[in-house]
Parts: C-alpha cells; sequence; structure tokens
C-alpha cells in the first residue's frame, strides 16, 4: 500500500485545512443555536415567506425554528457544499497531477500495476473523505452535547451518511475525470460539484425540473425527507450510487491504457 | 550472449504523427548500447514504449524475453529508469523519495542508496524543491541504480552533471556492467557513446538507420579529408560535409578511394591527411545521405 501512504502523507495539510474549516463551521452553527432559537420565531416566518428561494432550499419542509430543521439546513449548506468541493478537489487531482507535475513517469516506471495504483490512488480519496466526515461529526456531536440538545440520534447519523455518500459519489466523478485529463483536471471537478448543487436548486425549484434529482447525489441529501422519514430517498441513492460505480470503473478501464505524456 | 531488448516493427503514432515507425532493434544482456539521434528522431518514444509509459500502435517488443505489454510489472522490476527531465514531488525529502521508490519495488535499498549518495555527493536529507537542476539529476541516477537493476535505461543522463560528476556518473555505470548490468543510453552527445558504449543505434525520423558495434560504426569506408595548401573548388561527386579555412579545405569522401586518389593528383596542395572520420562525423555522414 505504498502509494495509498503516499497519497495521505502527499494531502494531509490539505485535508487538515479542510477539516477544520467545516468542523469549526458546523461546530460554531450548532454552539449559537440557543441564542438564535429565542429569534427563530421571526426567522422562521421570514424563510417561509421568500416564496421560491424558501422551496429552493426546502426550508418550506423544515421548521427551521426546531434544532433539528435548523440543523439540517446548516449541514446541507455547510458540510454539503463544504464537503463536495474538497471531494471534488480531491478526486480531480488524484490522477491528473501526476501528468500535470511531471510525476507520472516516475510513478509508472516502478513495478506496480496502473491498477493497482488507480486503486490505491482512490482508496486514499475515500480514506480522506471519510476521515474528514468522521472528524466533522464527532465535532458536531460535541457541540450537540455541549448547548444541551437531544436530537434523533438516527437522523443526524442518517444526514452524515447522506453527505458521505454525497462526497464519495463527487469524489469518485471527479476522479474518473482526472483518469481521463492531462492537466489541471481541479476547474472541472469544482465547476461539476457547483454545477450539481445548483441543478439540485432548480429541481426544487419547478416540477418539470424534477427528473434532474436522478443526477445530482444533493437528491438524496435532502435533510426534510431524512429528517421526516428516517431515511435516505432510495431511489436518488441508488441511482447516485450507481453513477459511482460506472465513475470508478471507467477510470480504472481508461488509466489503464492510457498514454502517459 | 541472449537478447535484453528486442523491438520488431515497433511502431508508434501519435494521432497522424509518426513518432518511431517499424523500428527494429537488438540489445545483448550484458552490452554497453547508445541509441543517438537528434531531438525528435524518437529516442525517448522509444524508450517510454518500451518502459509501458505509451502502448505502441503496431510491432511488438521483449524485454527479458517478455513482452512488454503483456508482463509490463515483471519487467520494470529489473529496469533502472533516468528520465531526460527529473521531476519528483517537491515537497518531499530526497531520503523519503529514495525510501518511497524502494517501497514501491518492495525491497530494502537503504544501503545502497546511502553509498550511491555519497559517491555523488548528494545530501539525502534536502527537499527536492530546494536542489538545482543537476542535483535533482543526480536523485534521478540513484533511484535508477539503487535497486541494482539487470537492465538500466537512461535518457539524456548527463544534462546538468558538471564534468566531474559525469565522469563519477559513468565510472558508476562502467562498475555496474562489469558485474553484469546492460545499459541502454539516449544521447545526443556523441562523445559520450564514443567513450563508453559497445554498441550504438541511430535513428532518425523515428527510423533505424544503422546499428553495429560502435567500432564498426567509424568504418563506414567515409573518410575524412583535409588539404592543406589549397583554396580552390572540390569537384568531386562523393565529396559532402566541406569547410574551407584560409589555405585548408575538409570534406567527408564516400566513393571510391581510385577516384579520390585520382581527383587529388590533379589538385595542387602542399599536405594530405586521409583518416577515419569520429563518430560525430559518421553521425553527420547518416543524416546527410538519409537526407540526399
Amino acid at each position: 500500500m505504498s502509494v495509498f501512504f503516499h497519497e495521505l502523507r502527499q494531502g494531509w495539510r490539505s485535508l487538515l485545512i479542510w477539516t477544520c474549516a467545516i468542523s469549526f463551521m458546523l461546530g460554531v452553527c450548532v454552539l449559537i443555536y440557543p441564542e438564535m432559537s429565542s429569534q427563530m420565531g421571526e426567522i422562521s416566518t421570514m424563510f417561509a415567506d421568500m416564496g421560491a428561494f424558501t422551496q429552493a432550499f426546502g426550508m418550506d419542509q423544515l421548521n427551521f425554528g426546531e434544532f433539528m430543521g435548523y440543523f439540517a439546513i446548516e449541514c446541507g449548506n455547510t458540510l454539503g457544499l463544504g464537503g463536495a468541493l474538497f471531494a471534488a478537489i480531491l478526486g480531480a487531482s488524484a490522477l491528473a497531477k501526476e501528468e500535470k507535475e511531471h510525476t507520472a513517469e516516475f510513478l509508472l516506471t516502478h513495478p506496480i500495476s496502473r491498477t493497482r495504483i488507480v486503486f490505491e490512488k482512490l482508496a486514499a480519496v475515500f480514506a480522506q473523505i471519510v476521515f474528514l466526515n468522521l472528524v466533522v461529526a464527532a465535532v458536531c456531536t460535541a457541540a450537540i452535547l455541549l448547548i444541551g440538545e437531544t436530537p434523533k440520534a438516527s437522523a443526524i447519523a442518517l444526514l452524515f451518511l447522506a453527505y458521505l455518500l454525497l462526497e464519495l459519489e463527487i469524489a469518485a466523478i471527479a476522479f474518473a475525470l482526472s483518469a481521463f485529463m492531462r492537466g489541471g483536471a481541479m476547474g472541472a471537478g469544482i465547476g461539476m460539484a457547483l454545477g450539481l448543487y445548483f441543478l439540485n436548486i432548480v429541481a426544487n425549484l419547478t416540477e418539470e425540473a424534477k427528473f434532474l434529482k436522478y443526477i445530482t447525489p444533493f437528491a438524496y441529501t435532502d435533510g426534510a425527507k431524512i429528517v421526516s422519514d428516517l431515511v435516505i430517498p432510495p431511489s436518488y441513492l441508488a441511482v447516485g450510487m450507481g453513477i459511482a460505480a460506472v465513475a470508478v470503473l471507467t477510470a480504472f478501464l481508461h488509466y489503464r491504457k492510457k498514454d502517459i505524456a | 550472449m541472449t537478447n535484453i531488448i528486442q523491438t520488431e516493427k515497433l511502431t508508434k503514432y501519435y494521432g497522424g504523427v509518426c513518432g518511431i515507425k517499424d523500428l527494429t532493434l537488438s540489445v545483448k544482456e550484458g552490452d554497453f548500447f547508445g541509441f543517438i539521434g537528434p531531438n525528435g528522431a524518437g529516442k525517448s518514444t522509444t524508450i517510454r514504449t518500451l518502459l509501458g509509459l505509451i502502448a505502441p500502435s503496431a510491432g511488438k517488443a521483449e524485454i527479458f524475453g517478455k513482452d512488454i505489454c503483456t508482463h509490463r510489472t515483471e519487467i520494470l522490476a529489473d529496469i533502472g529508469y533516468l528520465p531526460s527531465e527529473t521531476a519528483y514531488y517537491s515537497g518531499m525529502r530526497v531520503k523519503d523519495l529514495l525510501t518511497f521508490s524502494a517501497r514501491m519495488r518492495g525491497i530494502d535499498c537503504e544501503a545502497e542508496a546511502r553509498a550511491l549518495c555519497e559517491r555523488l555527493m548528494l545530501d539525502p536529507s534536502r527537499k527536492i524543491r530546494e536542489l538545482s537542476f543537476g542535483n535533482r539529476k543526480k536523485v534521478g541516477i540513484v533511484c535508477a541504480l539503487q535497486h541494482r537493476p539487470r537492465l538500466c535505461v537512461l535518457d539524456e543522463p548527463t544534462s546538468g552533471l558538471d564534468p566531474l560528476m559525469q565522469r563519477e556518473f559513468y565510472e558508476i555505470l562502467t562498475e555496474r556492467n562489469r558485474v553484469g548490468m546492460t545499459v541502454f543510453l539516449s544521447s545526443h552527445v556523441l562523445s559520450e557513446i564514443a567513450r563508453y558504449c559497445r554498441h550504438a543505434a541511430v535513428v532518425r525520423a523515428g527510423e533505424l538507420l544503422v546499428s553495429d558495434s560502435v567500432e564498426k560504426l567509424g568504418h563506414t569506408g567515409v573518410k575524412r579529408v583535409t588539404l592543406r595548401g589549397f583554396s580552390g573548388e572540390i569537384g568531386l561527386s562523393g565529396a559532402k560535409d566541406i569547410t574551407k579555412e584560409t589555405d585548408t579545405v575538409r570534406f567527408l569522401y564516400s566513393g571510391r578511394a581510385q577516384e579520390l586518389m585520382q581527383a587529388l593528383s590533379a589538385m595542387p596542395f602542399d599536405d594530405v591527411t586521409v583518416t577515419d572520420p569520429d563518430l560525430e562525423e559518421v553521425f553527420l555522414h547518416y543524416y546527410t545521405q538519409e537526407e540526399a
């Protein structure tokens, strides 16, 4: 597993920065809840009256005045978007950086098969995402205990699981992009993550665009559904995991035969 | 002696552009082999194809008797490779990179790496980003040799090395070659090839022009003729690469010796020397011959 550990050593600084930033933001959001809850009546009314904007961010289905509603929306914005960007950057640079920085020649002239290199790099990407999510979940749990809230543990766990799966799917798609690109794939990865986020907003706005929910992984992290039904929307999740599997398979098949510049 | 590298009509196209075409080449085990050609001749394409970095468009190649497409990993276990442009993970220290390289090979090369670093005067505790081009080249040399490979493939190995380090580097290669390591060296520094290699091949525009012993390559039937005390025109059909300096005329002659003697007897000159050309001139001969 030398490539796996090498990847972790190469990426630990970036992982630490992203983990601290997301944990800090989400932790602070939880810690300020007691102060905000006193003004929640007005805030809830205000958010409920914003028409399409309310719908776009799922605030029509969640009670922002309750801790779970507040947490699901904050979690969606901070861990959802932040985690998606981290996953996209990580996945997109995994293979393409070797060609961009001309280190592919060094790496690929060692007696390790390309399949193994792709496997170890993908494992390192997934391991970093799991680490970030575990730390964020631990920080959030500590913050929730500190403010004395007692939300349904299963709902919180499902929210974190949904965001973990979203990040893994985005990382898998970005990883496939990385296998095809020679220069920096990071821009394409970030663009893809933001594009999927906005597709979900569009899908929330109008019934005609609801089919987009099968394309964007943000659809199965819908806090309202997870909190009320205690389930990750299975149809969207199944399609998402299918897309991730196809992306990973494509990356393996393409990189095995790729000409290294 | 068995062939350690054997290619048969090896061809690589980049889209519509030809990298190498129908390249048939063999290198014997234990040889010190030079691969000569100017920039863009196909030297690096050949090396990159042999190492599995790019897939051949046609033809086949074997290293250690194994097909390069189906036994890539096994082949690479016994190869040390020094690329022409050495690029490594800049945030790493030299010793960490060498350890990483050894781990990917699944062997402990610490003692050998230390010995090579000492000989090349390379500080293994330095960060790679702090190293000069020449010192990065030394890192590449240690990486290529620390696992004591059976075959060492070197692409323009001495660019960036000072003359003392070049000498040390060739000493190491010669020592290793003496105990059985095959050296496959691509270069356009012909003096290096002439000095160290036993066999060499010349490539041009992706095609092999000639492959033979360095000694035989020097005996091409071409002669370097120098006339002193003469400043007229050389009206000889086999004369090429004619240079004039005040009262001296030099040219390469490829043709019948009798015709040369007849032509010379009709020319007024003070002195004449007819010698075998050096490898650089042979190289020019092959190139001008093909272009004609």
